[in-house]
């Protein structure tokens, strides 16, 4: 059961987070928070002729929250802002029970696992709701700070 | 007397496993488990005598309200106080607001103050934060002692003044055990003339707890936390300032004579009572205050300081595992919240759960207690009667495997 939700490249993403840091002068730069559990993520992308040229986060949280985070940076980079929206709308569906498209979400599906523990899956959906609303904000023209929660997202 | 060995058999859910392994409940601060005798009282009402109280001429109404009314005797006779000042209510929460809205709006004024601590339940805190913008009132806190988890008593004497009207506090801390020298507040805060609301959710179902002693005005706490139901609570007020104090919901059950445009009320504690009450649970609760007293409450804290003492001296030898809160056991309860470098709490409560060991992680409703500890969460074990230094055995052992699971070397 527990390593339904601890895969081995979850926690590897933990001891090991790629894209972990800043990005100065990011057009996309969103706080994420989870005030109930602690988890706390500050994401920054770097927009370029419509893609997401550079994406790098900070934070500490649980291993569920900083893994998918990393997971998420490596997943979106190169994306355009339409192919990222995407991306993050078949991530939550996953989670929220949807069959992935493994070819379509490769690593991400190891995820899935933490669907069994329910209180968890705002944990692994923090990066993800945090990108959206940096999308949204960046594409509405809006100041690039904004802040995020995953946890009123049934 | 201590408690006896056995204790455990009288509670059907510890003799449950999970996964093969026994259950092991070290999240009594949350909820405790329940005595059959408390299940069996409950079935009892509802199979027998289930009726509406304080109406009905027939048998069973006669019973319903005697059981009902008895429950609150026995209650106010485990808290040391009279019948006539225990307002039964859904838990701490609901007894917490009723003094915030009946107490505190008829007499906080505009420019008053109310004290609390930073050590609060929110439940004891976001009541006082409501009232304060109601009223126009002014918050004044009470600081955390970071390095110990106690109160900064000293700070106390800034924020008293003649315009403090209430202070809320704490008795024992819901997160770092802290036991709260509520009298000595009292007697401060009464030389200012504020009342004193006391937060006895944490305290009346781990030692002996008197009113006379504590020397508070209001003292609040839930049943479902010393082995009763959860949805019934008690608050218990000086009888001066409940009979001061209009109503909090109007209904049935509250009222004297009810014309169109007006109405007049009971005494309390009829008065907060409105609509049919919990009766199967505020019988229940009575049950659960008879199987507590049959135990000796000074028991019970021997018992929990025992197996404290021995928590905090295993805990100790768990590399990267620190705790929080006083280390004299005579200044702490059974709340013991720490955490382990390098592993978040919520995956420490994870791991421990996958070993069929309860433990609670997260802020516990603590917020600014944790803002004040400098962290975002901790993991919290917490003991009661029925726990056993085999319970903080498995916890160590469950705490070595989150170490290995993490990849933390030994």
């Amino acid at each position: 059961m527990l390593d339904q939700l601890y895969r081995e490249i979850i926690l590897d993403h933990y001891a090991h987070p790629r894209n972990r840091g800043r990005v100065d002068g990011a057009e996309i730069a969103v706080e994420g928070a989870n005030p109930s559990c602690g988890d706390e993520i500050s994401l920054y992308a770097r927009v370029r002729d419509g893609r997401l040229e550079e994406v790098r986060f900070e934070g500490h949280g649980c291993s569920i929250s900083q893994a998918s985070a990393s997971m998420m940076t490596e997943a979106v980079r190169g994306k355009t802002l339409a192919e990222a929206r995407q991306l993050a709308e078949e991530f939550k569906a996953m989670m929220h029970g949807k069959p992935p498209d493994e070819d379509r979400l490769g690593d991400l599906v190891a995820l899935q696992g933490v669907r069994r523990f329910p209180v968890r899956i705002k944990c692994a959906t923090l990066a993800w709701v945090a990108l959206q609303q940096g999308l949204r904000e960046y594409e509405a023209g809006r100041p690039a700070r904004v802040v995020a929660s995953s946890e009123d997202e049934l | 007397m201590p408690i006896p060995s056995d204790v455990r058999q009288d509670f059907p859910l510890l003799q449950r496993s999970v996964d093969g392994k026994p259950l092991v409940y070290l999240d009594s601060a949350a909820t405790s488990q329940k005595p059959r005798v408390v299940l069996e009282a409950l079935q009892r009402y509802y199979e027998e005598y289930n009726a509406n109280v304080h109406r009905g001429l027939y048998r069973i109404a006669e019973r319903a309200t005697l059981a009902y009314e008895e429950a609150r005797a026995k209650v106010a006779a485990f808290i040391g106080a009279a019948a006539e000042e225990v307002v039964f209510t859904r838990g701490t929460t609901e007894a917490i607001n009723l003094v915030a809205y009946a107490y505190g709006d008829a007499f906080v004024r505009p420019g008053d103050e109310i004290v609390v601590t930073e050590m609060e339940h929110h439940s004891n805190l976001v009541p006082w934060q409501l009232l304060a913008q109601r009223r126009g009132a002014r918050l004044r806190v009470v600081r955390v002692r970071p390095e110990d988890g106690t109160l900064d008593l000293e700070g106390l004497d800034q924020v008293l003044t003649d315009r403090t009207r209430l202070v809320a506090v704490a008795h024992q801390s819901n997160v770092v055990g802290t036991i709260n020298p509520v009298r000595e507040i009292a007697q401060r805060a009464h030389a200012v003339g504020a009342v004193v609301l006391v937060d006895g959710a944490q305290s009346v179902p781990h030692m002996p707890v008197r009113v006379g002693e504590l020397g508070c005005d209001f003292l609040a706490f839930s049943g479902h936390k010393m082995c009763g139901p959860t949805g019934i609570g008690v608050l218990w007020g000086r009888r001066g300032l409940l009979e001061a104090m209009p109503p909090f919901h109007g209904g049935g059950e509250m009222i004297e004579r009810v014309e169109l445009e007006r109405s007049t009320y009971k005494d309390p504690p009829h008065r907060f009572e409105a609509g049919t009450p919990n009766i199967a649970d505020a019988i229940a609760l009575g049950v659960a205050v008879e199987y507590l007293q049959s135990l000796g409450m000074e028991a019970v804290r021997e018992h929990e300081k025992a197996l404290v003492r021995y928590a905090l001296a295993q805990l100790a030898e768990v590399r990267g595992v620190r705790v929080y809160g006083p280390t004299d056991l005579e200044a702490r309860g059974g709340a013991v919240a720490f955490t382990l470098e390098g592993v978040h709490p919520h995956d420490v409560a994870q791991v421990l759960d996958s070993e069929g060991v309860c433990v609670r992680a997260g802020h516990h409703c603590a917020q600014p207690l944790h803002r004040a500890l400098g962290l975002a969460a901790t993991a919290r074990a917490s003991v009661y009667l029925y726990n056993t230094p085999e319970d903080i055995d498995a916890l160590v052992r469950g705490l070595e495997r989150v170490r290995a699971f993490f990849g933390l070397s030994r």
